[in-house]
């Protein structure tokens, strides 16, 4: 078998697992337990962990990188859209690399 | 079919901030010597980013199929509690039939996209729909790379790198702006995030796959146990 298609059908299984697996068992998690709780915080922490620290050496420069994460921050505490905050981002990071 | 759309909207910041980084990977697995073909089912058929680059970065040292899987699922895992997460979601909402195709589709950016949506706002189709459209962007980006057979010039490139943690910014702040006490954990978070990505000797214990595994779970168990009411009260 070509070794190319063996390590595609790998990756592909060991990759979806574990983004099936806890599908396949449905069950309702009592609410106001331990479990449930850090179910809820997932997202709070993942978001977090998954901008800090990658937002770091997201582009060329240090600086830019934290520019445009303020920028971003600022935006989005004004409520701004989605589409608007990555706009203003890039922006400010055009800006910074073009300028420093 | 309404729906369906509304999704896919919700889903464009997502697809346009795969744009750079799937022409990087076509252009860079090209570059690296891999058939056409190959580059393409990757993309479509894996579907996960950062393990992609990796394993083209490990077949260039020429490291066996066996080891580059196994490190594949590694980097992976951490999408387990990223399921697990949506799981509640998900059950209240969206049939059963549905999940082994949603499943298929979570990727840090979907799940980021919703976990932070409303619960009335969440229906399968919607879901379908921001997956959808991350998908196709994600593996037709890759061939746009391999056709250019470079990257976008140097400053759209690395300025469009930020898009994706503007969205994450975008999506975390409206949710945590008012509550204190989430606020604080996603301090908390940040500390461990830095502790366990910039001490000596620790920053080294763990992949990066893993690294966030540990982050989060450290993190969210502070969390329970400390703010349980603070907790409770979160939709």
């Amino acid at each position: 078998m070509n070794k190319y298609i063996f390590l595609i059908a790998g990756m592909t299984l060991v990759t979806y697992i574990p983004r099936v697996l806890p599908f396949l068992f449905k069950k309702d998690i009592k609410e106001k337990s331990f479990i449930y709780r850090i179910m809820k915080l997932i997202p709070y922490t993942t978001l977090t962990a998954l901008i800090i620290p990658g937002i770091f050496n997201s582009t060329g420069s240090l600086l830019a990188s934290i520019t445009g994460g303020f920028v971003a921050i600022g935006l989005a505490f004004y409520n701004q859209k989605i589409i608007w905050i990555i706009v203003g981002s890039i922006i400010s990071v055009i800006l910074v690399t073009s300028l420093v | 079919m309404e729906n369906l759309k509304k999704g896919i909207k919700r889903g464009i910041p997502i697809a346009f901030g795969y744009i750079p980084i799937g022409i990087a990977f076509g252009m860079m697995a090209n570059t690296a010597g891999l058939p056409v073909y190959i580059i393409i089912m990757m993309s479509f058929c894996v579907y996960a980013g950062a393990s992609q680059f990796m394993a083209v970065g490990l077949i260039n040292q020429g490291i066996s199929s066996i080891e580059i899987i196994m490190t594949t699922f590694i980097v992976n895992s951490r999408h387990f509690l990223m399921s697990s997460s949506l799981t509640q979601k998900f059950f209240k909402n969206i049939d059963q039939k549905h999940y082994k195709f949603l499943a298929f589709g979570i990727t840090d950016e979907t799940f980021a996209v919703h976990s932070m949506t409303k619960n009335e706002d969440l229906d399968k189709e919607k879901v379908y729909g921001v997956n959808l459209i991350a998908y196709l962007s994600w593996g037709l980006s890759t061939i746009i790379g391999i056709l250019m057979g470079k990257v976008l010039p140097d400053i759209i490139q690395s300025s469009m790198g930020i898009s994706l943690y503007a969205m994450f910014i975008a999506l975390l702040i409206p949710n945590i702006k008012n509550n204190k006490e989430i606020k604080l954990i996603v301090y908390i978070t940040i500390l461990i995030s830095m502790i366990f990505n910039y001490t000596p000797y620790l920053k080294n214990v763990f992949q990066s796959g893993v690294k966030i595994l540990v982050i989060v779970i450290i993190s969210s168990i502070i969390g329970a146990v400390f703010f349980k009411e603070a907790v409770d009260k979160l939709e």
